[in-house]
């Protein structure tokens, strides 16, 4: 076995534990409530830090965060429960290996490589956020710069560069140690947003739910009055937090995790963790903002200032080890999916060092962190469709009579099928986004998704007569 | 392993989240408040690891 291939395997293995290439054994399966547990610390990570306050940054009125939210996050649930375990508990594949059948495993290659360059960006984001907390005792605060490619201060960038080597090597020397000392910080992060928002409270002077409003309105015009009227309404909440993690139910990321399930239910998994993470602590973050707002009038959504402001050195503790818990994985997996890109002769971390240099010089420019709202559509929207391609082989290939596991059964290592159903909505997706009509990204998802699912069955058809 | 739990429990649940809520509720004041919280963060961290390595 290559070593790239070998590190396709450990890319899968990390996913999702071992056996990548066979169905997983009905003496290792788990009962749903294992994973409540599992998932609890999943969405409780340095991106809520970022997230939460630009929920206020946008324009959002408090009563549709709240209700918003709750919606977005139970279609988030339901989504995983109805699209994702049925098919995770009937294959028991990882989602690799079910796309590898599919789509062949020289497609797989160039999915998992743009899996690759979208999670450096991600890491990019968190190393920003880990080094907006290592600057605060040295009193270097980061601005965010107009231009998407501006810098901020020579000095946060130097922090940023220091904060990404580091992660980079750790990333480099093994994933284990620190998937392990995440698993350990994740319910004392939890606690820790929660006290963050109880004591953003506190210095909002907030008495009972008409001066929060009040606190919260104010915040928004004061941000408005900077930035501009920029509107982020009820239902941009909504579609935002149900689709935000795209990529895992729509995209089905997570059939690598839930095919150790024993029965559907193991859908209802993320539930807690969600309204932990994508609920409690994107409130109590943008809750931080609001009381910076009001305390000294900075609109800027830096989370290490936030954090400080908020409960001490504790909370420059948890942005760090928020930052650095997410980043760590995310550049281990970006580089894994560059190994493929090496010679077969070159070191097994090669790729890993690649992945955190992209990473680092992400984290440089600062606007791209504070556009975090419109990355995690995009993510969404260019790798959810694959979802819908795996939905329609599960469910419609055998009804609508053409060819399962087209890669498997032909034997073809490239099948132009998925490929053509995957970029054609995803390029248009991206036209609408970044073109002159400026669509939210997260609003592409579901249409791009659907698109290639219909397009998939359309040409196997079309291949088949 | 009972009492280590229980320890780390405490160490979030009363140093960390009860003494957000007094500083809300007014009972204790910011500087406390934070220096409570750093001390559940290194307890947290020192005797988690202890009985979580086993589970």
């Amino acid at each position: 076995m290559s070593e790239n291939h070998e590190g396709e395997l450990t890319l899968e293995r990390n996913d999702g534990g071992e056996f990548e290439r066979t169905p997983v054994p009905s003496s290792k399966l788990k009962g749903w409530k294992s994973f409540l547990g599992m998932y609890a610390g999943e969405h409780a990570a340095g991106t809520e830090f970022m997230i939460g306050p630009l929920f206020l940054a946008a324009g959002a009125s408090l009563k549709d965060l709240l209700i918003g939210l709750f919606i977005g996050n139970v279609l988030a649930i339901l989504t995983w429960r109805f699209i994702v375990a049925p098919i995770a508990v009937s294959k028991k594949l990882t989602l690799y290996y079910q796309l590898e059948k599919i789509a062949g495993k020289h497609l797989v290659k160039v999915y998992n490589l743009v899996n690759g360059v979208l999670f450096c960006f991600l890491a990019g984001a968190m190393i920003t956020v880990s080094a907006s907390a290592v600057g605060i005792p040295f009193d270097i605060n980061f601005t965010v710069p107009k231009g998407i490619f501006g810098l901020s201060t020579p000095s946060f960038s130097m922090i940023v560069i220091i904060v990404g080597v580091v992660m980079t090597i750790v990333a480099a020397a093994g994933y284990n140690t620190v998937s392990k000392f995440a698993n350990i910080a994740a319910p004392w992060m939890i606690v820790v947003f929660a006290a963050c928002g109880i004591s953003a409270l506190t210095q909002m002077e907030v008495t009972s739910w008409g001066s929060l409003l009040t606190e919260w309105d104010n915040g928004v015009n004061v941000v408005q009055s900077v930035s501009g009227k920029v509107d982020f309404g009820f239902w941009k909440i909504v579609i935002f937090s149900w689709l935000c993690n795209a990529a895992m139910h729509f995209g089905m990321a997570d059939l690598s995790i839930m095919r150790f399930a024993k029965d559907s239910r193991a859908g209802w998994g993320p539930s807690i963790g969600m309204f932990l993470g994508h609920y409690m602590a994107w409130i109590c973050a943008s809750f931080m903002l609001a009381a910076q707002i009001k305390l000294t009038g900075d609109i800027s959504a830096n989370p290490g200032a936030l954090a400080w402001s908020a409960v001490g050195w504790t909370g420059i503790i948890c942005v760090i080890v928020a930052g650095w818990t997410t980043a760590n994985p995310t550049i281990y997996r970006a580089g894994l999916a560059f190994q493929s890109l090496f010679p077969l002769k070159a070191k097994s971390y090669s790729g890993v060092i690649l992945a955190g240099l992209v990473a680092t010089a992400a984290g440089i420019f600062p606007a791209l962190s504070s556009k975090l709202l419109d990355f995690v559509g995009l993510y969404g929207t260019i790798l959810g469709p694959m979802g819908g391609v795996i939905f329609v082989n599960h469910y419609l290939a055998k009804k609508m009579n053409f060819t399962q596991n087209y890669a498997d059964e032909k034997g073809s290592s490239f099948n132009m099928a998925v490929l053509l159903a995957w970029v054609i909505p995803v390029a248009l997706g991206l036209y609408f986004i970044f073109g002159e009509q400026q669509l939210f990204a997260a609003y592409a998802v579901i249409p791009c998704w659907i698109a290639s699912s219909l397009l998939y069955v359309i040409i196997m058809k079309f291949q088949k007569s | 392993m009972k009492m280590l739990k229980l320890i780390s429990t405490l160490s979030i649940g009363v140093l960390i989240l009860l003494a957000s809520i007094f500083l809300f509720l007014g009972i204790l004041d910011a500087t406390k408040v934070n220096i409570s919280m750093l001390i559940g963060t290194i307890i947290w961290f020192i005797v988690t690891p202890l009985w979580m390595k086993e589970e």
